[in-house]
């Protein structure tokens, strides 16, 4: 290349114009990201509140009220007061009588492609999950979110059996996924042709919770109790 | 010879028919063949990435002498990023159960082809307002595409259109239309549409030049 056409070449940016490029824009992007999260979160708070409350009628179909209880320090539930960040919630369910028809707890645990969000509801009379609602899932649209859609498999939650053993200590059967079809027991979820991971997440997450939160709740059944 | 300079309108109308991006350019197919289920999640997403498209057109456009060359791609992206995070702030105030029906797709809006073509190929090189008409015009014409596949979808696969009954109970819908195999049959059929109107402009065209060339 000639001296000429060498100086005919426009100069390379220097380092400090990409800096101040990137830099630049990121701060731009950074600053409008935080305000419109700042103005978006009490209206999208607001949101997940109403649908949390729509979830917990959808899995306690008998209840038409609900307290929140928080699980405190010393292993028993209290009535949340204030908005519980950070806090084990469980929500308790009342029928037109007051009487205590179930319990809704949330879950959550790894899916396919994020993590999946649901929440139960759990029958004191059945000792049974006897609904489920996913909240949040980033599943595989067409495969894996069929675990929000597929009658078959929303079956397996009209009743799965948590029954605990008779010191109350643990389950008596942990909830197992098996194949489409191989469903034997009432412990057991029937999972689905081309959504198996997912399908094995939600047994997975419901075991895991059922394992954590039954014992805690059925030993101490009467901090749910309403007074009349 | 020079061709004539564009107008602003022109830069709106290829988007919308002659340069449309998903039944000319072919691009974004990801949440076109996934999202397109119903004509409801189709207007969402198409709208959620027409205001994506505008927005970063608008912001890439402005900064083009402020961006060395050397990182506008990263520069890009990072704004495409920027305006589908807010976007996805934006649907879950508006709806948590549109949020949940358009899921991982709205977060995929930051690898959309037709946006990081349109800030690198045109955005980069024109005005803000050019920018804007062509980020309008292919957003426009990518919303319409959308809805075209998510409206025949619907209507074959559910037998409704923005969830009203259009058929009598009779009516045996068509499971495979609202599955993702639907949206490779609907494409196919628009595309098939569109090349076949394409091909007779440009036979009719040729036959005029053939006739006025006979009659000198």
């Amino acid at each position: 290349m000639s001296q000429a056409e060498l100086a005919s070449r426009p100069a390379p940016p220097s380092t400090w114009h990409m800096y101040r490029a990137m830099v630049g824009v990121g701060v731009f992007c950074g600053l409008l990201i935080v305000s419109v999260y700042q103005v978006t979160l009490p209206v999208i708070e607001h949101n997940k509140a109403v649908a949390l409350q729509k979830a917990i009628f959808h899995v306690l179909p008998n209840a038409t009220t609900s307290t929140t209880y928080r699980l405190d320090e010393s292993g028993g539930f209290v009535v949340l007061e204030g908005k519980g960040v950070g806090e084990q919630l469980v929500y308790a369910g009342y029928d037109g009588e007051q009487k205590l028809v179930g319990l809704a707890v949330e879950a959550r645990g790894m899916g396919y492609q994020d993590v999946i969000g649901l929440i139960y509801g759990y029958s004191f009379a059945e000792q049974a999950i006897i609904g489920i609602q996913v909240l949040e899932s980033k599943e595989t649209p067409g495969l894996g979110d069929k675990i929000e859609t597929d009658a078959d498999f929303l079956q397996n939650f009209e009743r799965l059996d948590v029954s605990l053993v008779d010191d109350l200590s643990q389950l008596a059967n942990p909830i197992v996924p098996v194949k489409h079809g191989e469903k034997a027991n009432p412990w057991e979820v029937d999972g689905i042709t081309g959504a198996t991971i997912s399908s094995v997440a939600i047994a997975n997450i419901l075991d895991a919770s059922a394992q954590y939160w039954m014992p805690r709740i059925r030993n101490n059944l009467s901090d749910f109790e309403r007074e009349d | 010879m020079a061709l004539p300079a564009k107008s602003s309108t022109d830069e709106f109308i290829k988007g919308l028919w002659r340069e449309n991006p998903v039944f000319v350019q072919v691009l974004g197919m990801c949440p076109v063949l996934a999202v397109s289920n119903t004509a409801l999640n189709a207007l969402a997403m198409g709208l959620a990435t027409a205001f994506v498209l505008v927005m970063s057109n608008i912001v890439v456009s402005s900064l083009r002498s402020f961006i060395p060359k050397q990182v506008r791609i990263a520069t890009y992206i990072l704004i495409i990023a920027t305006f589908v995070t807010v976007v996805d702030y934006v649907i879950q105030a508006i709806s948590l159960d549109l949020y949940k029906a358009l899921g991982a797709f709205i977060s995929l809006i930051v690898v959309n082809c037709l946006i990081l073509g349109r800030a690198e190929a045109f955005a980069s090189k024109n005005t803000v307002a050019r920018s804007i008409m062509d980020g309008l015009g292919m957003g426009v014409g990518f919303v319409f595409a959308l809805f075209c596949l998510g409206a025949v979808r619907e209507i074959l696969g559910a037998g409704t259109l923005f969830g009203v009954q259009l058929f009598h109970d009779s009516f045996q819908n068509w499971v495979v239309m609202i599955l993702p195999s639907g949206g490779f049959f609907t494409l196919a059929g628009w595309l098939l549409l569109f090349n076949w109107l394409e091909q007779r402009k440009a036979k009719r065209a040729r036959l005029a030049t053939l006739s006025e060339e006979a009659a000198r």
